[in-house]
Order: C-alpha cells, then sequence, then structure tokens
C-alpha cells in the first residue's frame, strides 16, 4: 500500500476512534458540525468545483431532504432511514426542474437564478399549514435508538455524519474517475470544446446537480433528526446556501479533500468566535468571522487545500534542490 | 455521392449575409482547403458543418445523412471532429487527460479510452509530453494536441481551422505531417486556412470563398490562377 493509502487509513481509524478520546459533549458537537459542514461542501463541490457551476440555492435541496424525511415520520410514520432516502430522491427529482430554469443562464447569471429557486421555495414552506409553516416541525422523542436515528448522546450522531461525509466523498471518488469526472472538468475549462467532442453539457451538468442534490439532502434529514426541530429559517436560509458554498470555496474548489480542510477552518473560527466575542448582542463575533474569511479569500485564493499542496510542493522543489546541488559536489 | 455535401447553403445574422448559397463536396482521403480573404464566411461555413450555427437555407450531409441543425455534439457522434482558431486547451488536464476525455465518446471505460489517447498522442508526436499540465504546452503543441483531441472522436471528416496560423515554419511542416498522415487513413480533411503557403501544396482541392459567396472550386493550381480569385486576394486593378 502506498504512503497516502496508509495516511488515510489513519485518518480514518483516528476518525472513527475519535468519539471514545472526546469526552465533552460540546466539543464532540463541534466535530460533529464539522463533519456536517464537510459532507454538504463535498456535495456543493460535485456541481460547484467539478462542473464549475455556481450555486447558492442549495438550502433548497437540504430543506427538501429535511421536510421530507420529517413529514413522512410524523404524518405516515415513515423509518426516518427510509426517510432520508426518499428526501435524496425528491432532492434529485426537484433537481431536474431547478436544472431545467437554470442551466439556461451560465456564469453570475446562473449563481442569481439559484438564488432566486431557493427564495420559493422558503416562501413555499413558510406558508405551507401541511409543512408547518413558518412554526416548523418537531420529532418526538417517543422512538429512540439506531432504528429511529433518534438517540440521547452525541456519538451516534457523530458516526451516522461521519458515515454521511464518506458516502459522499466515495461518490465524488467515483464521479472523479470515470467518464463523467473528465466530462464535468472538460464543461468547466471549455463549454465549446467539451460540445465538439461529444458531450451533452446540459446532461452532464444535470447529472452533476442531481448527485450534488441527492447527497445535499441526505444532510438535511440528518440535521433534522439530529436537532429534532426544522423549520424554513434553519434548513432553506439563503445564509445557509452561502455557508454551503464558502467551504467548498475556502478550501479548495474542485478537489476531492478541499470542502473537508474547508469545513475544519469555517467551522472552527465560527464556533471559536462565537464562544469568545459571542453574546454581545452587538454581532461582534460575526464581523470576526466574517473578517477572517475575507483574509483566507485574499491570501489564499486557492483555498486552505491549494496553500497546503503549494507549500508541500515547494518544500519538496527545496529539497530536490538540495539533492542535486549535494550530488554535484 | 461525397463523404461531406454543402447544398446551397446560407447563413445570415439579421441584415448580414455571411454565406451565401455555398455549395461544395469534400471526398473520404481528401484535404480541401477553405480559403478567401478576411469576412469571406470561411469560419461561418466551417460553424456550419460542426454544428455550432443552424444554416439559414440549405442542407449539409455526412455520408448521405443530413446533419445540418444538428448540436455540435450530435455533429461529433455522426463523425464530426474539429478544432479551433484559439487550441481551447483543458487547462485542469494534462495533455494525455484532454485527449482521454475526447477518445471517452467511442470508449466510455477509462481505461480504453486512456490507450486510445495515448495512440492519437503518438500519431501527432507528442507522447513524451502526455503527463504535462496541457496549458503549458507551447501554441504550437497544443495545436497538434487539439489535432489529436479531434481525432479521439474517431470523426469521419476533420474541420481544422486555422491550425497553421502562427506557427513558424518549422512548426508548420510539422502540422503539415500530420495533417498528410489523417489523409492517409482514409478521414477526410476540410482545412480553414488564411495563410495560403501552408495549404496550396499538400490540398487535393481548394474552395474560395469572397464575401459569402463561392468564387472558385478546383486543384490548387487551376485556383490561384483564377481572375476572380486573383482580383479578391489582389483587388481589383
Amino acid at each position: 500500500m502506498s504512503r497516502t493509502a496508509w495516511l488515510r487509513l489513519a485518518v480514518l481509524a483516528a476518525a472513527l476512534a475519535a468519539p471514545f478520546v472526546v469526552a465533552d459533549a460540546s466539543h464532540l458537537n463541534l466535530l460533529i458540525l464539522v463533519l456536517m459542514a464537510a459532507q454538504l461542501g463535498v456535495a456543493w463541490n460535485l456541481l460547484g468545483g467539478y462542473a464549475g457551476q455556481v450555486s447558492l440555492g442549495h438550502a433548497a435541496f437540504y430543506g427538501i431532504g429535511a421536510y421530507t424525511s420529517t413529514l413522512l415520520l410524523l404524518n405516515f410514520g415513515v423509518n426516518p432511514w427510509l426517510g432520508m432516502l426518499a428526501g435524496g430522491a425528491a432532492a434529485a427529482l426537484l433537481s431536474v426542474a431547478f436544472g431545467w430554469s437554470c442551466f439556461r443562464l451560465k456564469g453570475h447569471y446562473f449563481a442569481m437564478a439559484t438564488i432566486a429557486v431557493a427564495e420559493i421555495v422558503q416562501i413555499v414552506f413558510t406558508n405551507w399549514e401541511y409543512g408547518g409553516a413558518a412554526v416548523g416541525l418537531t420529532i418526538p422523542m417517543s422512538h429512540d435508538g439506531w432504528a429511529w436515528m433518534v438517540f440521547a448522546e452525541k456519538r451516534p450522531y457523530y458516526w451516522i455524519a461521519l458515515g454521511l461525509l464518506l458516502a459522499t466523498l466515495a461518490a465524488t471518488a467515483i464521479v472523479e474517475r470515470c467518464h463523467i469526472g473528465y466530462y464535468l472538468r472538460a464543461i468547466k475549462d471549455e463549454p465549446d470544446a467539451a460540445r465538439s467532442i461529444g458531450i451533452d453539457i446540459k446532461r452532464y451538468k444535470q447529472i452533476a446537480l442531481s448527485l450534488s442534490a441527492f447527497f445535499t439532502a441526505l444532510g438535511g434529514s440528518f440535521y433534522a433528526q439530529k436537532e429534532l426541530y426544522i423549520d424554513p429559517g434553519s434548513v432553506l436560509s439563503t445564509a445557509l446556501s452561502i455557508k454551503m458554498s464558502l467551504v467548498a470555496i475556502l478550501g479548495g474548489i474542485g478537489a476531492m479533500f478541499g470542502p473537508v480542510a474547508g469545513a475544519v477552518v469555517l467551522t472552527t473560527i465560527e464556533e471559536i468566535t462565537r464562544s469568545v466575542f459571542g453574546g454581545s448582542g452587538r454581532g461582534t463575533d460575526t464581523i470576526i468571522y466574517a473578517a477572517l474569511i475575507i483574509a483566507i479569500a485574499v491570501f489564499y485564493p486557492t483555498g486552505v487545500l491549494g496553500w497546503l499542496r503549494g507549500r508541500i510542493a515547494r518544500r519538496n522543489a527545496r529539497r530536490a534542490h538540495g539533492a542535486r546541488v549535494e550530488a554535484l559536489r | 455521392m461525397s463523404l461531406l455535401e454543402l447544398h446551397a447553403v446560407s447563413k445570415r445574422f439579421g441584415g448580414l449575409i455571411a454565406n451565401q448559397d455555398v455549395s461544395f463536396a469534400v471526398d473520404a482521403g481528401q484535404i480541401v482547403g477553405l480559403i478567401g480573404p478576411n469576412g469571406a464566411g470561411k469560419t461561418t461555413a466551417f460553424n456550419c458543418v460542426a454544428g455550432y450555427y443552424a444554416p439559414s437555407a440549405g442542407r449539409i450531409t455526412l455520408g448521405g445523412q443530413t446533419i445540418s441543425g444538428l448540436a455540435p455534439e450530435a455533429c461529433a457522434r455522426a463523425g464530426v471532429g474539429r478544432t479551433f482558431q484559439v487550441a481551447r486547451t483543458f487547462t485542469s488536464m494534462t495533455a494525455g487527460e484532454n485527449v482521454l476525455a475526447a477518445a471517452l465518446l467511442r470508449h466510455r471505460r477509462v481505461g480504453a479510452a486512456r490507450e486510445q489517447a495515448s495512440r492519437w498522442l503518438e500519431f501527432v508526436g507528442l507522447e513524451r509530453l502526455a503527463e504535462r499540465p496541457a496549458g503549458s504546452l507551447t501554441i504550437s503543441e497544443q495545436r497538434r494536441m487539439a489535432v489529436a483531441r479531434a481525432l479521439a472522436t474517431e470523426p469521419r471528416v476533420l474541420l481544422m481551422d486555422e491550425v497553421m496560423a502562427g506557427l513558424n515554419p518549422s512548426e508548420v511542416r510539422e502540422m503539415v505531417v500530420v495533417v498528410l498522415k489523417i489523409r492517409e487513413r482514409g478521414i477526410a480533411c476540410l482545412v480553414v486556412e488564411h495563410v495560403l503557403e501552408g495549404i496550396m501544396p499538400i490540398a487535393d482541392r481548394i474552395v474560395v470563398l469572397d464575401r459569402g459567396v463561392k468564387i472558385a472550386d478546383g486543384t490548387p493550381a487551376e485556383v490561384s490562377s483564377d481572375a476572380a480569385v486573383i482580383s479578391a486576394y489582389l483587388g481589383d486593378a
């Protein structure tokens, strides 16, 4: 096995074992938030990173996931695990309408259209009585345990969030290695040339969007089960859409582990600023959080992962140079 | 019946007539040069064949099948390969991956497409650059890589848009060798050229456009002694 394979295995083992080491519930909760943000960023990256279509409306899919599983559970007693898959399917279906309307537009106009579509979804749910309207929906704690994805302690949530992240990463790895991955990069680089080699651009953008929507919705269903309460503000807000894109963009767009790096940095900054500067009621934490995001964007334009890779490449180049100098002596 | 046929193709952009009743044919294993002064409508005709424009009137057939009005990706599937005036390299990929992406059209498995890609890179003499980031290749190398990319879609007719423009004489010779090798494989070549030195010696036929209209069609020798062609290039004396 190669060195990177060992490294990945070691990271995976450490990630699986973390809940046994991290005893403090709030620290474990921070880790869960990182995993959730990473999973959403990785899902967003399928469309935004690989296909180069910047969506600022992904909260629509997240909300569809959360509402589908929750409504199925509350009204029909459907198991949340099945509800989660149903939510993913519903989001993938909605994404066809989303793509049909938004893919007519390119670049910034596409991004603006995605905001509009997500706003529409949010307004619909805010006014829809059956969906709890603005009051939201509460999941009862009466059934708990693995079968119903409701737990009194945090650890099971951690493992589920980790599982979702791994599943989303696995899907990304498969896409990256098969023809779809090459086609998406071709579309992002040179759409006209992509068509000249027989790529149906709309079809492949839609495939990327559907996959991205599916995994984003899984994250939404998971959120509902973890918080046991959802409303339009928590699962359909524009701020949420922006956060998903930020995680991927600041982490390193179009790279598999970029959003994971982005989620670690962004969630940590968010939670630290909140605990240190929050509670003043003056929004100091938000101001500092925003300033740090701007700083990352300005100083590390290739994202956290791009910066790390650049450092490693420079170090290796220095070493190779040193070795050549040695050999000449 | 020829492999590629244009029947009275016209293309209008609003009031501007870019092509007016243009008809010509390209046979398999033939190099046809499409020449003419600036603004003659060469690239427009080219874009009609490749599906980037739908002709306003007329019909284009490939092997007897109508392809005019098809989308570019459908034209590629039908057997029309093309290159662009600027190479339009996929810069996030290596040179090999650029060609691999095109080979996926006929070989969906990445492994099989990779084998095809290395064959086509070798065909244009770039096999040793396969692992290089495509954006780091020279202009001349990127042009040849674009030809390899178009060939990897296994076209019956290959459209090359000014592949020799801006190259130095030795690079033009390399490209000429590639074009001749393509003809040997029985692929029809339609070459748009603004500069005549590269295309005249190798073309089997030359089609001359001027102000959207075909003014001559024949062997290079016939065309270069044609009075209408001379006046189009040099102006009316």
